[in-house]
């Protein structure tokens, strides 16, 4: 069986793969698949954690479905951002949109 | 019991005549203002003649006694069951005394002023004021318990200072305003302080109750009010001498006295009215309401009669120096004042000793008529000369005879000589004060002969003298000037034969006073030698009184010069208050309360400064943020404060 440690290692290495995408890239489309991929970290880490101290119950495997729902949800709101976005500055670069300083 | 109705009606027909002229008089009545304002002042004036028949003659004594009767009676604040104010009309013989005195000489200035301030540009304001004044008089005088007296006390004030000021043109009237203003005001705070010292311990804030329970000796509210003590001296005699404070702000008594010599800055029918019969009595009224406690506190009545006495005494040297005619009646006023209070400072509680109070409240009732007269005829003179100053007069008896007449009339009343009014009331006084202290005495006469001295140096000064030699044509007044003045000349004449002490008494129990003919050849032959002095100095013109200032030399100059109290009050004000509390105190406030504020908004903004360049309104430096913070938290919270 593999230990839990492992699972973890991916599950952080996934998150900061994640975080550093999220951070450094301008474009909004490869933004969203960054959060996606921080989202998934935290769907490993359900699963592991429900496998590894509670055999016998569903509870995180739950959740994970859960948050891949709420995902889905997620990302439709916001491709539906970015396509406004586009429309209003020609441009999906997050660094075009600084409003809100204003 | 009832049957009093109408005499609400004195206190409201004054307010509907400040109301009514005070917002449409300028628009619609600026003629027919002065009529409105009369008719409703003679309209008061009987109401208050038929309450004060009523009081002595319909009712009269019950028991012996003339009982206190509570014409009208409303609880007006409640805090809790048992503790409220109430408004209300209280009526004895002072107070209904008070009524008759003040209606009437108000509606005497009512009518004077038709004549005197015709052709004034604010003519129907003028009358408003009046109203206002006349309105917060009676409610002063009928109040019965403290606070109600407090409030009528200021609007009293109020009114004064408008009227002082009423010619705001002239700086010296917006100065005169303000000092009576302030100079009143500093002592209402004394006045305040008192009211609530007497009220706190004796438990309530109605006259009646407070005297009941102060004046009771075994009473727990007297026990306590005279074991509490402050500075060695009792919380009652603390709170009548502050009370006494207030009523010397108003009747302007030394120290408190330099206001009413500049309050002659207002309209002469004004300084009549409220600088020489009607508020500025309000001070002595005032001890005379609260007599049964003074009479009570040894140390407090001692007060009343010092300042009184030194008062009487000052005023009227000063008075016989000044050359402004307003000015020497506004010091004879405050002399006479004095004697007043001092004739209450020698009065006991029981029968014969209670003569003081008698003749102090009988000498407030005559002064009222010929003082009012004084200024009126004053008046008179200032409208046709046009100076204030004895210089430009003389000769005047062959243009105003009827003007001279009454002012000769006045004069006799006030320097005592008999049949005229106030031949009774100095001698009562005089003989209140023989029986207490032959000092006392002694001053009171050598005053008295000194008002005869002044009033005739004044006298022969406006109609005798020289013969007129001004540029204007003085000449008598219109109808509505004559009038008042022959009325009060007449009252002036006869006031003194009513038998006062049948009436007002100590308490409230008619009394004999007894006439005692080889009493009153002293004072009489002083009153007499001061007006031949007067003549021999003044009634042509002649060296003497030069001579006589020479002779005097610094007492005269300083005499002149008021003994120089309003330099001292300046000098007070200005070297000692504003530099060492006004000036410290205003840099407190800029520097420390302002400056306090002033940093706090500083630092906010300095903060924003610094930290605004951390809203840049891109995403991923937000993000970056939001990491670093949660990853400071988890740090802080795992690592540091497991």
């Amino acid at each position: 069986m593999i230990p839990v440690s492992h699972i973890l290692i991916l599950s952080a290495t996934l998150f900061f793969i994640g975080m550093y995408g999220f951070v450094t890239r301008k474009n909004l489309i490869t933004m969203l698949m960054s959060l996606e991929l921080m989202l998934n970290s935290v769907n490993i880490n359900f699963v592991a954690f429900n496998k590894y101290l509670y055999p016998g119950k569903l509870d995180g495997i739950f959740f994970t479905i859960f948050i891949i729902a709420v995902a889905a949800a997620e990302a439709a709101v916001a491709i539906s951002i970015i396509i406004n976005l586009y429309r209003t500055h020609k441009t999906i670069d997050v660094g075009a949109a600084t409003e809100l300083k204003h | 019991m009832g049957g009093y109705e109408h005499t609400l009606w004195t206190l409201f027909l004054p307010v509907i005549s400040f109301v009514l002229l005070g917002l449409f008089g300028r628009k619609y009545f600026s003629k027919s203002a002065g009529l409105i304002g009369v008719f409703l002042l003679l309209l008061t004036t009987a109401l208050s003649l038929y309450t004060a028949y009523q009081y002595f003659f319909v009712n009269g004594l019950v028991d012996g006694i003339y009982q206190k009767i509570d014409a009208f009676k409303f609880t007006w604040l409640t805090f809790s069951p048992g503790v409220s104010i109430d408004m209300g009309i209280m009526l004895d013989p002072i107070s209904v005394m008070m009524l008759v005195v003040v209606s009437s000489v108000s509606l005497m200035v009512h009518i004077f002023s038709l004549g005197y301030m015709k052709g004034e540009e604010r003519f129907a304001t003028y009358y408003s004021f009046l109203g206002l004044f006349t309105f917060a008089m009676l409610g002063l005088v009928v109040s019965s318990n403290l606070f109600q007296m407090y409030m009528f006390w200021e609007l009293v004030g109020i009114s004064s200072y408008l009227l002082i000021g009423f010619h705001f043109q002239r700086p010296s009237a917006v100065a005169a305003s303000k000092k009576a203003f302030i100079v009143t005001r500093f002592a209402d705070l004394g006045f305040l302080i008192g009211i609530l010292m007497l009220a706190f311990y004796g438990g309530s804030l109605d006259f009646n109750t407070i005297i009941q329970h102060l004046s009771a000796q075994q009473s727990s509210a007297y026990l306590a009010a005279t074991t509490a003590s402050f500075l060695g001296v009792t919380a009652l005699t603390w709170g009548l001498t502050l009370v006494f404070m207030g009523g010397a702000g108003k009747s302007a008594m030394f120290p408190l006295h330099v206001w009413l010599p500049d309050a002659m800055e207002g309209p002469t029918p004004v300084s009549a009215l409220i600088h020489a019969a009607t508020m500025v009595v309000a001070g002595v009224y005032l001890v005379a309401r609260l007599f049964p406690l003074y009479a009570l506190n040894g140390a407090s009545l001692e007060i009343v009669l010092n300042v009184g006495l030194f008062t009487a005494l000052f005023a009227a040297i000063i008075a016989c120096t000044q050359t402004d005619i307003k000015r020497v009646l506004a010091y004879s006023t405050m002399s006479q004042i004095g004697f007043m209070m001092f004739a209450l400072g020698v009065s006991g509680t029981q029968g014969e000793q209670g003569l003081g109070y008698t003749a102090s409240m009988f000498h407030l009732f005559t002064h009222a008529f010929f003082k009012s007269l004084l200024f009126l005829g004053a008046g008179a003179v200032i409208h046709f000369v046009h100076s204030n100053e004895m210089k430009d007069m003389g000769g005047l008896r062959k243009w105003m005879p009827l003007t001279h007449l009454a002012f000769l009339i006045a004069c006799l009343a006030i320097a005592g000589i008999p049949p005229f009014a106030g031949f009774f009331s100095k001698e009562e006084i005089l003989l209140a004060t023989y029986n207490k202290s032959i000092w006392v005495y002694a001053i009171a006469l050598i005053t008295s002969g000194l008002t005869a001295f002044y009033m005739f140096r004044l006298y022969f000064s406006i109609f005798w003298r020289k013969e007129y030699n001004g540029h204007s044509h003085p000449h008598e007044g219109t109808m509505s000037m004559k009038i008042p003045l022959i009325i009060l000349a007449v009252c002036s004449a006869l006031v003194g034969l009513i038998p006062f002490g049948k009436f007002v008494s100590v308490g409230n129990q008619p009394q004999e006073t007894h006439f005692h003919l080889m009493f009153s050849i002293l004072p009489i032959i002083i009153g007499v030698a001061g007006i031949l002095i007067a003549l021999l100095m003044y009634k042509k013109e002649n060296d003497r009184p030069q001579n006589m200032a020479q002779a005097f030399g610094n007492f005269y100059r300083a005499a002149k010069n008021r003994f120089y109290m309003d330099e001292l009050y300046l000098f007070v004000t200005k070297n000692i208050i504003f530099k060492w509390v006004g000036r410290p105190s205003a840099w407190f406030d800029r520097k420390v309360v302002d400056g306090s504020m002033d940093e706090i908004a500083n630092l906010t903004l300095e903060t924003s400064k610094a930290i605004k360049g951390l809203q840049s309104g891109k995403v991923q430096r937000y993000a970056m943020y939001f990491f670093g913070g949660i990853a400071f938290l988890i740090i802080l919270f795992v690592y540091i404060l497991k």
